[in-house]
């Protein structure tokens, strides 16, 4: 056989820093989470770790709430993110100064949003309850009550990560043909029958894209939290990834590991069907 | 009439919510980076009654400019890793899309596996170790390269496909082996794509946090994003340096921002798409 000119060595540097810098950590993690280890020896305890994972009610709580992170914060971005990107889809003369500003949180630090957020929040001194007294309301703490806090980290990320999913809606929009609609408002159909019968059938890939891309980004999320409550107060937004440093921190390699394969575990067992279950749902245009 | 009315209401209210919502925290920040210790402390978006600029040189120079080393790290670090994963996701990607053997196949299918699945930290400092390579900013940039591979990937290969196969074919029959095939036609031929790549790429690097706590701990080798966050810890009296530093670590991004904002918008999207 004649040599290709599409030679094999052209994927081997690539190859070789994936597989020596992350393909062969994660093999090594399946086996590192069944043991007590400290980076020099290591004592196999089978599956000790996963159960004090699932016994210790901080442990288990931190899955509770990585879970809670990642539905809130796909479906708010999914839904805010579609009424949004139809808005400014228009003819709205400010729409490309609009959807920067919405955009550009996306590409900022995560530590200065947090940090700014974080102050922003402040129980008595903060914009936000400033603003909300004004209304007469007074405001919570936001981060230091332990049954708010998670929620509303969750709104800074809805607030960060909004732009992201605007733009792929955009992307979708443009791509509907203007004619569908025009019909239909010949047929005698209002903006509201536009959104239902065209809009979303023929926007459910992009949909899909938003669903999964902050489905998984919500699991594996750990910048924001970190910055702005380092999991506390107590343990309320504890997330997987949280723990995963914390336990690292203090020593304990084995448990830190197990809670990298229980969120891999997540990722595999709920966001692939996910992305199986939604490609299905598809309109073909 | 009515129905313009309505428009015009419509859209005064957008503009006035977006404003309100994503202008508020930049502002914020801007304002009481200019004040007093005092002033930032009360938190609120008062114009500052007193301009303090020098809250900026403060910020570089404390800690025996902590601050400038930072920049100089991450610098090092983005550039490299930018460089990298170009010469290497295009090779890669090249491959992939032109050849439909199983390799091509298992190559895609295991770079697709990196989309999704966290990285493994604590086997990962176990592997730098082994190779010498923890606490070294090599390390890290071996792993972003690795950690980023699979979406600069994407792009290449969505882009490649767009390039017809007959120069392939023409540039053989003229005689032209594999390595002058891609270095001398190909490559040069990526050049949008190769931008999209190092301007998000190096948007990644530069923010990353997570990786950077964990493979590059020392004071040494902190990069911006290590410094605002021990910054957040060591000086959570001063508000108005912090903000400093907030801003100061914004500017690069606000910068490429008003130079590539389509780019970066559609790369960013085509890959989320795609993925």
């Amino acid at each position: 056989m004649k040599r290709s000119v599409y030679a094999n060595w052209l994927i081997v540097p690539g190859m070789a820093v994936y597989s020596v810098f992350f393909l062969l950590p994660t093999l090594l993690s399946f086996f590192f989470s069944l043991t007590v280890w400290d980076l020099q020896e290591w004592r196999f305890v089978g599956l000790l770790n996963f159960k004090m994972f699932f016994e210790e009610p901080a442990l288990r709580g931190a899955v509770t709430n990585t879970l809670i992170y990642a539905v809130t914060t796909s479906g708010l971005k999914t839904v805010l993110a579609l009424l949004i990107a139809v808005g400014l889809a228009s003819r709205l003369p400010t729409r490309n100064f609009l959807r920067s500003m919405i955009f550009f949180p996306t590409i900022v630090s995560t530590v200065a949003v947090g940090i700014v957020f974080t102050s922003l929040m402040h129980p008595t001194r903060g914009v936000i309850n400033a603003a909300l007294a004004l209304l007469g309301i007074a405001g919570p703490d936001w981060l230091g009550n332990g049954d708010l806090a998670l929620y509303s980290v969750i709104l800074v990320d809805v607030w960060r990560g909004i732009g992201m999913a605007m733009m792929i809606y955009l992307a979708g929009l443009s791509a509907i043909p203007a004619e569908y609609g025009e019909a239909l408002m010949v047929d005698g159909g209002n903006g509201w029958d536009k959104f239902r019968h065209i809009t979303l059938p023929l926007i459910r890939p992009s949909m899909n894209s938003v669903i999964i891309l902050s489905f998984i980004g919500g699991l594996r999320s750990f910048d924001l939290v970190w910055a702005m409550t380092g999991g506390g107060p107590g343990f309320a937004t504890e997330i997987l990834s949280s723990i995963v440093y914390k336990q690292y921190i203090s020593g304990f390699y084995g448990l830190s590991t197990a809670g990298n394969i229980i969120l891999l575990v997540l990722v595999a067992l709920l966001a692939v069907p996910l992305h199986v279950r939604l490609t299905k749902m598809e309109v073909d245009l | 009439m009515k129905r313009k009315i309505r428009t015009g209401v419509i859209a005064a209210l957008a503009n006035a919510a977006v404003l309100l919502f994503y202008t508020t925290p930049f502002l914020f920040v801007l304002l009481n980076s200019f004040k007093d210790r005092r002033s930032a402390a009360q938190m609120n978006m008062s114009w500052p009654e007193t301009f303090h600029p020098e809250n900026y040189a403060d910020v570089v120079n404390v800690g025996g400019g902590m601050l400038i080393r930072a920049f100089k790290n991450s610098t090092v670090i983005t550039f490299v890793v930018v460089v990298l994963t170009v010469i290497v996701c295009s090779m890669t990607a090249f491959y992939v899309q032109r050849r439909n053997n199983r390799t091509a196949k298992l190559v895609s299918f295991l770079l697709l596996i990196g989309l999704m699945v966290p990285v493994p930290v604590m086997p990962t400092i176990w592997v730098l170790q082994a190779l010498g390579l923890f606490r070294h900013k090599l390390g890290l940039i071996l792993v972003q390269t690795a950690v980023g591979m699979p979406f600069s990937m994407m792009l290449f290969r969505g882009y490649i496909a767009s390039i017809p196969r007959e120069i392939d074919e023409a540039a053989m029959i003229d005689g032209c082996g594999p390595g002058r095939l891609f270095f001398q036609i190909i490559f040069p031929m990526l050049k949008p794509v190769t931008a999209t790549v190092i301007i998000l790429s190096s948007i990644n690097v530069f923010n990353d946090f997570a990786n950077a706590l964990y493979f590059l701990p020392g004071a040494e080798n902190a990069t911006v994003q290590l410094t605002l966050y021990n910054f957040m810890g060591a000086y959570s009296n001063r508000w108005n340096l912090l903000f400093a530093d907030v801003v100061i670590i914004c500017i690069p991004m606000l910068i490429l921002f008003l130079l590539f904002n389509r780019r970066i918008v559609s790369g960013m999207s085509a890959g989320a798409v795609k993925g």
